[in-house]
C-alpha cells in the first residue's frame, strides 16, 4: 500500500470532527500493526474495500469518547446503541471522503458494526495494516487501513 | 410540506431529522435503504426527499431511478458521503434535484434544502 494514502485518510478524519464538533482531531504518528495484536476499543465498525483497491478500513474507540461526541451532534441521551451507530457512521464518512483523491473506484461497502473488544479487529494477515491514533478533545481512538491495489491484469 | 428521510444510518436519519423538523416540514417519514423509499414513496408523496446512496438491499441511485419513474417531478437531494465528483455529477444526470456531502452541518443540510426548494 502506497503510505501517502495515509494522509487522504487523516485529512477525511480531520475534516469530520472539525465539521461536525468545531474541535480539530489530531492525528498520532502511524504505525504498523502486528499480527494477532488487539487493538479494539469498545466499540468498532468496519467497511470492506472492493474495485481499485482491496482490503477493509476499521475504527474503533472508546465509549468515553463516543458519549462526549454524540451531545454535540444533538444526541443528548447517549447509549450503547448509538455509540455503535456513530462509529459506523464516522467509519462510513471517511471512507467515502477517500474518493475525492482514489476516485469512484474505491468502492466501499455498508458498515457493520462491532462491539466489545472483538477480537475480529486485529490486522489483517498477509498485507500491512497501519493504525492512525487519532486525539480528539483528549480522548484517542484508532483507524486500521489494510489495502492492497486491485491487479488489473488478474481475470475474477 | 413532507419530508421522507432515506439514509442506513440513524444517527443521519435523527440528525436530520433534528434539522428539518419545523414548520417547513409538518411530517417527516423515515426508511433505511432504497427499496423501503419507493414502497414509501409511493405512499406517503413527500415534497422532499434525502437520499443516502450506499445502503443495503437497494443503492440510493437506483431508488431516486425509480421515484422518478412513479413522480417525474420529485425533488431529491442525495446526501452522500462519497466524495468523487462523478458521483455528484451521476446522481443529478439522473434526475436528483442537488447534493450534499457528508459530513453534513445544520447550516449546509438548510442551505441545500433551500437551494433545491427555490429551483
Amino acid at each position: 500500500m502506497d503510505e501517502s494514502i495515509l494522509n487522504i485518510f487523516a485529512a477525511g478524519i480531520i475534516r469530520y470532527f472539525t465539521t461536525t464538533t468545531d474541535q480539530p482531531a489530531v492525528m498520532g504518528t502511524p504505525f504498523l500493526g502486528q499480527d494477532d495484536e488487539k487493538v479494539a476499543l469498545d466499540f468498532s465498525a468496519v467497511i470492506g474495500i472492493s474495485g481499485t483497491y482491496r482490503g477493509n478500513i476499521y475504527y474503533t474507540a472508546p465509549r468515553a469518547k463516543l458519549h462526549a461526541l454524540l451531545p454535540l451532534l444533538g444526541e443528548n441521551e447517549p447509549n450503547d446503541h448509538l455509540c455503535g451507530e456513530l462509529v459506523g457512521e464516522i467509519t462510513n464518512i471517511f471512507s467515502g471522503s477517500a474518493r475525492e483523491e482514489l476516485g469512484g473506484g474505491f468502492m466501499i461497502s455498508t458498515p457493520f458494526l462491532l462491539s466489545g473488544s472483538n477480537e475480529s479487529v486485529r490486522p489483517a494477515k498477509g498485507a500491512p495494516c497501519f493504525i492512525l491514533p487519532i486525539e480528539w478533545n483528549s480522548y484517542s481512538s484508532r483507524v486500521l487501513i489494510t489495502l492492497v491495489k486491485s491487479d488489473s491484469t488478474k481475470k475474477p | 410540506m413532507k419530508l421522507l428521510i432515506v439514509d442506513d444510518s440513524l444517527i443521519m436519519r435523527r440528525a436530520i431529522e433534528r434539522t428539518l423538523n419545523s414548520e417547513r416540514f409538518a411530517e417527516i417519514r423515515l426508511a433505511n435503504n432504497g427499496s423501503l423509499a419507493v414502497e414509501e414513496f409511493k405512499t406517503f408523496r413527500p415534497d422532499v426527499v434525502t437520499m443516502d446512496i450506499t445502503m443495503p438491499d437497494m443503492d440510493g441511485l437506483t431508488a431516486v431511478d425509480l421515484i422518478l419513474k412513479i413522480d417525474s417531478k420529485a425533488i431529491i437531494l442525495v446526501v452522500s458521503a462519497l466524495a468523487d465528483k462523478p458521483t455528484a455529477v451521476e446522481a443529478v444526470k439522473r434526475g436528483a434535484s442537488g447534493f450534499l456531502l457528508k459530513p453534513i452541518t445544520v447550516a449546509s443540510l438548510q442551505a441545500a434544502i433551500d437551494d433545491i426548494l427555490a429551483d
